[in-house]
C-alpha cells in the first residue's frame, strides 16, 4: 500500500506516544477498537483549569493508518479547548493524512477515541462534583448526552 | 551493508538463475523453430531441446520423460489434473478427497466439480499442518475416484506425509494426485517413492522462467489419462494441446538440473539460515510462534506470528524486506489467512503472522538485517500497542468489553 508522506512521517516518528495516570481526576482515557477488528486506540488528555488539553498521549495497536491517525489526533487535541477539540472531524485527519479509501476508518475510529476521552474526563468531573474547572454537570456548555 | 530491498518471499516466486537464462536465450532468437514441426531443422532443433529438458525435470522426480506434460503452470497442471480425471473416471464414481490448506487452484478446481455434482470431503489439518493418513483412508468410499493433496504448504510450509499416504491407497484402485509445487527441487521427491499417480509443480518456484509448468502423468501400474481441458493440436499425448514454449521449457530443464545437482548443500544451507533467522528473533522477542510444523518444514521455509503486534503496521515497518503477510487487511478484506484458521491459529495471531521464504540467493547478512529490522520494529510497535500495556496491567484482553462502532 501507498501511504503519503505525512502519514508514513507520523508513522515512523509518531508523536505523543505514551500514556497518563488513568485515575488522576484531570485526565480522560477512551480505548476504542477491538482487536478482532484489527485496531485498537486509547488516546488520553490531561486538562486544566481552564477546560483546555494540556497534554494529549496515545497508545494504538493497528495499521499504519490507525498510528498516523492517532499521532495526528494528539497533536491536534493539545492546547485546544474540549469544546474546540470535539470539533476534530474524521474527514478533517484523513484529508490531512491522505488516507486511501479502504483506511477511512481508521479516522472514524479516532474521532470516537477523541469523543470517548472527553467523555470520560467530563464523566470524571460530574462524578467527583467539582465545578472549579468551569465543566461542572451545570456548565450549559456541555452537551446532554455526553454526561 | 546489505543492498535494499531484500527480497525473502521465496515461495511467491524466484529470481531466475542467470544460468538458466543463458540457456534459454538462444532459443528465442537463432533457434526459435516450432517443436512440432517436423519438416526442417528448426523445428528438430526445438523438439531436440525439448526432449534434453523433458529428461532433465523427470530426472528430478523420478519419472520418465514420456511422463512429463508441459503446461503454462502450476494452476493449470492441478487444474487439468483435477479436472481431467475427473471426467476421464467419473462413470466410476464422483467422490474426491482433499484438504482444507490445499492451495486455490486446488480448493477452486474442486469447488467447481462440486457445482457439476462431484462429492469433495475436505479433510482438516492438526495444529501444526498435517493431514492425518487415517483421516485420507477413513475417507475413502466405493466413489471416490481422486485424492488430491499438496506435497508441501505455500504458506507455512509443512510437509504432509504424502509417501505414507500413497501406500494407504494403494490397494483402494484410487489415483493420487498431488499439487508439489512448493516441494520440487527443494527436498528429494519421487513420484514412485510417493506413490502419486499426478504430481504439478512450476519453472519459476525454482528459479526457472515464470509461465512453464509441468503435470506428471504416471504411464504404467496403472497407465492414466485424462480429458483434455483445452481442445486444438493434440501436443503432449493429447493431453495439452497448444504450441510447446520452447524456450520456457529449456529454461525449466536447466533449473531442474540445477537443483538436482544442489538440492542436498542447498537444503542444509536454507535450514541453517532459516533457523538462523527463528532463533535471532526469539532470542530477544517474547511471544512470537511459529506456524507450522516444527520439523516437518521445507528448508527455507518460516512462519511467525508475533502477538500484540498488527500484522500491517508490520509489514510497513519492514518494508525494505520483502516478505508477505497472513493478513489480507490491505487488500480491503479484513480476511486472515484461511491456512492458518485451518490450523486452530487465533484471528489476532494469524493477522499478525509474517511469511518468510528464504531461496538460493539469501546470504548470512542478510538474514542478519532482517533479524535486527524484526526486532527493531516489533518492540517499537509494542511499546505502541494499548494491548501489551493492558495485558501487563493484567486486562483479560478475551473477556474486556471492546467497542466496536467503527
Amino acid at each position: 500500500m501507498l501511504y503519503g508522506s505525512k502519514a508514513l512521517d507520523h508513522y515512523n516518528n509518531p508523536r505523543n506516544v505514551g500514556s497518563l495516570d488513568k485515575n488522576s481526576p484531570d485526565v480522560g482515557t477512551s480505548v476504542v477498537g477491538s482487536p478482532q477488528c484489527g485496531d485498537v486506540m486509547k488516546i488520553q488528555i490531561r486538562v486544566n483549569d481552564q477546560g483546555v488539553i494540556e497534554d494529549a498521549k496515545f497508545k494504538t495497536f493497528g495499521c499504519g493508518s490507525a498510528i498516523a491517525s492517532s499521532s495526528l489526533a494528539t497533536e491536534w487535541m493539545k492546547g485546544r479547548t474540549l469544546d474546540d477539540a470535539l470539533q476534530i472531524k474524521n474527514t478533517d485527519i484523513a484529508n490531512e493524512l491522505a488516507l486511501p479509501p479502504i483506511k477511512i476508518h481508521c479516522s472514524v475510529l479516532v474521532e470516537d477515541a477523541i469523543k470517548a476521552a472527553i467523555r470520560d474526563f467530563k464523566q470524571k468531573q460530574a462524578a467527583s462534583g467539582q465545578s472549579d474547572r468551569g465543566i461542572s454537570p451545570d456548565s450549559p456548555e456541555i452537551p446532554a448526552e455526553l454526561l | 551493508m546489505v543492498k535494499t530491498p531484500i527480497y525473502m518471499d521465496n515461495h511467491a516466486t524466484t529470481p531466475m538463475d542467470p544460468r538458466v537464462l543463458d540457456e534459454m536465450l538462444p532459443y528465442f532468437t537463432d533457434r526459435f523453430g516450432n517443436a512440432a514441426s517436423r519438416s526442417h531443422s528448426f523445428g528438430w532443433e526445438a523438439e531436440e531441446a525439448v526432449h534434453i529438458a523433458r529428461k532433465r525435470i523427470a530426472a528430478l522426480i523420478g519419472a520418465t520423460d514420456r511422463e512429463i506434460v508441459f503446461t503454462s503452470g502450476a494452476t493449470e497442471s492441478d487444474n487439468l489434473a483435477i479436472k481431467g480425471v475427473a471426467e476421464m473416471y467419473r462413470e466410476r464414481g464422483n467422490h474426491i478427497i482433499t484438504v482444507v490448506t490445499e492451495h486455490k487452484a486446488v480448493l477452486d478446481s474442486c469447488k467447481a466439480l462440486a457445482r457439476q455434482g462431484f462429492e469433495i470431503t475436505w479433510l482438516p489439518v492438526g495444529q501444526d499442518g498435517l493431514v492425518d493418513p487415517d483421516d485420507v483412508e477413513n475417507a475413502l468410499t466405493d466413489k471416490t475416484i481422486l485424492v488430491t493433496i499438496m506435497l508441501a504448504n505455500n504458506e507455512i510450509g509443512t510437509i504432509h506425509p504424502i509417501a505414507e499416504i500413497g501406500r494407504r491407497l494403494q490397494n483402494h484402485g484410487v489415483l493420487f494426485h498431488c499439487d508439489a509445487t512448493q516441494g520440487v527441487g527443494k527436498i528429494p521427491v519421487n513420484v514412485d517413492a510417493l506413490g502419486v499417480d499426478l504430481m504439478s509443480f512450476s519453472a519459476h518456484k525454482i528459479y526457472g522462467p515464470k509461465g512453464c509448468g509441468a503435470l506428471y502423468v504416471r504411464r504404467k501400474r496403472p497407465r492414466i489419462r485424462l480429458v483434455p481441458q483445452m481442445d486444438g493440436g493434440g501436443h503432449e499425448h493429447g493431453m495439452r494441446s497448444g504450441t510447446l514454449n520452447v524456450p520456457g521449457i529449456v529454461g525449466f530443464g536447466r533449473a531442474c538440473e540445477i537443483c538436482r545437482e544442489e538440492l542436498v548443500d542447498e537444503g542444509l544451507r536454507l535450514t541453517h539460515l532459516r533457523d538462523k533467522l527463528h532463533r535471532g528473533i526469539t532470542e530477544s522477542l517474547d511471544e512470537v510462534f511459529l506456524n507450522g510444523h516444527p520439523t516437518e518444514r521445507l528448508p527455507g521455509s518460516l512462519n511467525l506470528s508475533f502477538a500484540n503486534v498488527e500484522g500491517e503496521s508490520l509489514m510497513m515497518g519492514l518494508s525494505d524486506v520483502a516478505i508477505s503477510s497472513g493478513s489480507a487487511c490491505t487488500s480491503a478484506s479484513l480476511e486472515p489467512s484461511y491456512v492458518l484458521k485451518a490450523l486452530g491459529v487465533s484471528e489476532e495471531l494469524a493477522h499478525t503472522s509474517l511469511r518468510f521464504g528464504l531461496g538460493r540467493f539469501n546470504t548470512e547478512k542478510e538474514v542478519d538485517y532482517v533479524v535486527e529490522k524484526v526486532i527493531d520494529v516489533v518492540n517499537k510497535l509494542r511499546d505502541l500497542s494499548p494491548l501489551y500495556e493492558m495485558a501487563k496491567e493484567g486486562v483479560d484482553l478475551k473477556t474486556f468489553e471492546w467497542s466496536e462502532s467503527a
